[in-house]
């Protein structure tokens, strides 16, 4: 009899349950653990008091990226909280014996930016972070996922994840995009359909031709925001251009083809069940700009801002004309009408190099508006000195942007990079939450492409009418 | 961990859908190195005006709700950031429940760490809740609610009552406040197996 077919999920989930006690959730195994300065320092601080070490420190990763300055790295860390937790990292990592990627490092990163490209995120892996966009790594056909500070602690531990299995999610998209539109388009557009709690539950598997056209940094953008639309994880089945991608990286495995030779069985059977299913079409993207406070409040930047008394659930009615009211933004008003103060370019979610060349290629030749202030945080060394040997930098810089030292920067607004009261903002990252960018901030999410010609022309401009020079 | 079997307190209703962790608590106090003391900042930019003293128009304001500890909310509560600082700041202000129709996956988990039990009721459910404590505001009045999680009910003293269900292993482990650590290393050699099987080396 021929076996159940089984999803990429199944997969991986089946083959690193340790075991299933009776009356207790499964222990999972976990093959990577991601650590930063942020989410961490509470955890070691619990295995010190109970006596615990961890216990492999060889799977276990760490680099300081949400709390750190993106300015001149040889200055010292002028906020005495934040170094005291950045020095807490270091302090942790020599005492249990992990591998750190300190601020001076070569590969010092973006959590989610240098665990792919060190070839750390491999298919077929169990991988966890105590943050929240840890499901980027899915993009490589991992079962990765963002966790607490409590199961950090579990995992230096155990090694193992108390969790119920997840349910599967299949989105899948058809078509391709058009010329201009980007992934970062792409989950956006979806977010807006599946709203911020439509996966709630489940890992979504991201398939269909218009998945498969993209390649690995793209797919990385799109598993991103998955947590933006309520799903536990996002991943998308490894391929060529997943192998491609990481032959050759630093802790690819040795035997990469023995490896390959895996990996390839992973992808889904043909007949497996998920438990839910959703179809787009990946021809109907048009660019992306979020309106409101949450990414699910997205629109096409040929639109309007919405009126929220036209919505047809209370609830989204309430909250649509609270975020309008934090946004200063008014109902009818044309999304190319909407003047920026600030242009952000960063982000585990658009860091990367190909979201750099894209920014660059739009900013080629012009000057930012003289009322925008932009600026540039590439998502890790590795990603800047790529850039800088392109001569993206010169760019940037001459086009008025400043070009700073990886980390999470204006993400998320630890470090001094933040938005002032009433500033609004162009921005690549993934949320647009009251406040996220600094109390009063603005934020608008956006592809990096649009960001850039937003930042020239001081408003929204819809990339596909771009003169490229 | 601090146990939880049952718990009676004030309802703190908080009408709002998609309160993500940035609400609940701020980036800039997720610097600190500790578990404890993030009670002082939670909800800090809805709860103070730019002057630092307490906006009167933020619902837990209220002097009627002061010691409240169990928060009515609205879907998808706790979305956005992984932070466990949301749950131990909310732990650290007092509540010990939090009511709404649906929550954000790794800010339920992540409670049930903390001593502190999310329950899931209908909407209409939690539309009758507000209801209720909206009514009982109006008198002048706290609206309290009486919660047993072995039993798995949440009850007023006025004919309200509802069974809630919870993972029978997380129940189990707030009913007897356990260590998950220490009961997952029981399972150690299980973990040793595993390891060997994938040919990793072995621990001592």
């Amino acid at each position: 009899m021929p076996a159940t077919p089984r999803t990429l999920l199944d997969k991986i989930w089946e083959s690193h349950v340790v075991c299933s006690p009776a009356g207790e959730l499964p222990l999972l195994y976990i093959d990577r653990h991601l650590v930063h300065e942020v989410t961490s320092p509470q955890a070691f601080e619990g295995l010190r008091l109970a006596g615990r070490r961890v216990r492999r420190p060889e799977a276990t990763f760490a680099t300081p990226d949400h709390n750190i300055p993106t300015t001149d790295r040889r200055l010292p860390i002028a906020d005495a909280i934040s170094k005291q937790q950045i020095d807490t990292l270091r302090a942790n990592c020599r005492e249990f014996g992990v591998r750190l990627f300190d601020l001076g490092d070569a590969d010092q990163g973006i959590v989610h930016v240098i665990g792919p490209e060190l070839g750390i995120t491999q298919p077929g892996m169990t991988i966890v972070c105590g943050d929240s966009h840890t499901a980027t790594h899915g993009a490589l056909g991992a079962l990765a996922f963002g966790i607490g500070t409590s199961e950090v602690e579990h995992v230096l531990a155990t090694q193992t994840l108390r969790q119920a299995k997840p349910k599967s999610f299949e989105v899948r998209v058809d078509g391709r995009l058009h010329p201009g539109i980007t992934a970062k388009d792409l989950v956006l557009y979806l977010i807006g359909r599946l709203s911020t709690e439509g996966g709630t539950g489940h890992v979504i598997e991201y398939t269909g031709p218009c998945i498969r056209g993209l390649g690995m940094e793209e797919r990385m953008t799109v598993c991103n925001m998955s947590i933006e639309a309520g799903a536990r994880a996002g991943m998308i089945a490894p391929d060529q251009i997943t192998f491609d991608y990481l032959r050759g990286r630093d802790y690819a495995p040795r035997d990469f083809d023995r490896a390959v030779a895996e990996w390839e069985r992973l992808p889904s059977d043909s007949g497996a069940v998920f438990d839910r299913v959703e179809v787009y079409d990946g021809g109907q993207v048009v660019p992306q700009v979020t309106w409101g406070t949450n990414p699910a409040q997205v629109v096409g930047v040929d639109a309007t801002v919405p009126d929220p008394h036209a919505f047809a659930d209370s609830s989204e009615r309430e909250s649509g004309s609270r975020a309008l009211e934090y946004m200063g933004l008014e109902g009818g008003t044309r999304i190319v009408d909407i003047p920026l103060d600030r242009v952000f370019i960063g982000s585990c979610t658009n860091s990367r190099i190909e979201d750099l060349r894209a920014a660059a290629s739009v900013v080629r030749g012009y000057r930012i508006a003289p009322t925008v202030q932009a600026m540039v945080v590439p998502g890790s060394g590795r990603v800047k000195r790529q850039a800088e040997e392109e001569g993206l930098d010169r760019v940037f810089r001459e086009a008025g942007f400043e070009w700073r030292e990886a980390g999470c920067s204006m993400c998320l607004g630890m470090n001094p990079d933040t938005l002032s009261p009433g500033q609004r903002c162009a921005s690549t990252s993934n949320r647009n939450f009251e406040g996220r960018q600094g109390k009063g901030g603005r934020t608008h999410l956006v592809s990096p492409a649009m960001a850039a010609a937003a930042a020239v022309t001081g408003h929204f401009t819809d990339i596909r009418e771009w003169r490229y020079r | 961990m601090r146990a939880f079997t049952t718990h009676s307190g004030v309802v703190a209703p908080l009408d709002r859908a998609n309160v993500d962790t940035d609400q609940i608590i701020p980036k800039q106090f997720l610097k600190r190195i500790e578990r404890t003391g993030f009670g002082q900042f939670l909800f800090f930019d809805w709860r103070y005006l730019a002057d630092g003293r307490p906006n009167p128009e933020f619902e837990l304001n209220r002097p009627l709700l002061a010691g409240a500890s169990v928060l009515l909310a609205r879907r998808n509560f706790g979305c956005g950031s992984s932070r466990e600082h949301a749950p131990w700041a909310l732990a650290d202000y007092g509540f010990r429940v939090v009511v709404a129709p649906t929550f954000a996956d790794i800010f339920f988990n992540n409670c049930f760490q903390n001593g502190m039990l999310p329950i899931r009721l209908s909407e209409a459910d939690v539309d009758e809740l507000f209801r209720r404590a909206a009514a009982a505001a109006d008198a002048g009045k706290p609206y309290r609610v009486d919660v047993d999680l072995a039993a798995g009910t949440l009850t007023d003293n006025a004919g309200f009552s509802r069974s809630f269900s919870v993972d029978p292993f997380r129940r189990r482990c707030l009913l007897e406040g356990l260590d998950d650590i220490a009961l997952s290393l029981t399972h150690a050699d299980k973990i040793s197996a595993w390891e060997a099987a994938h040919a990793l080396p072995p621990r001592p």
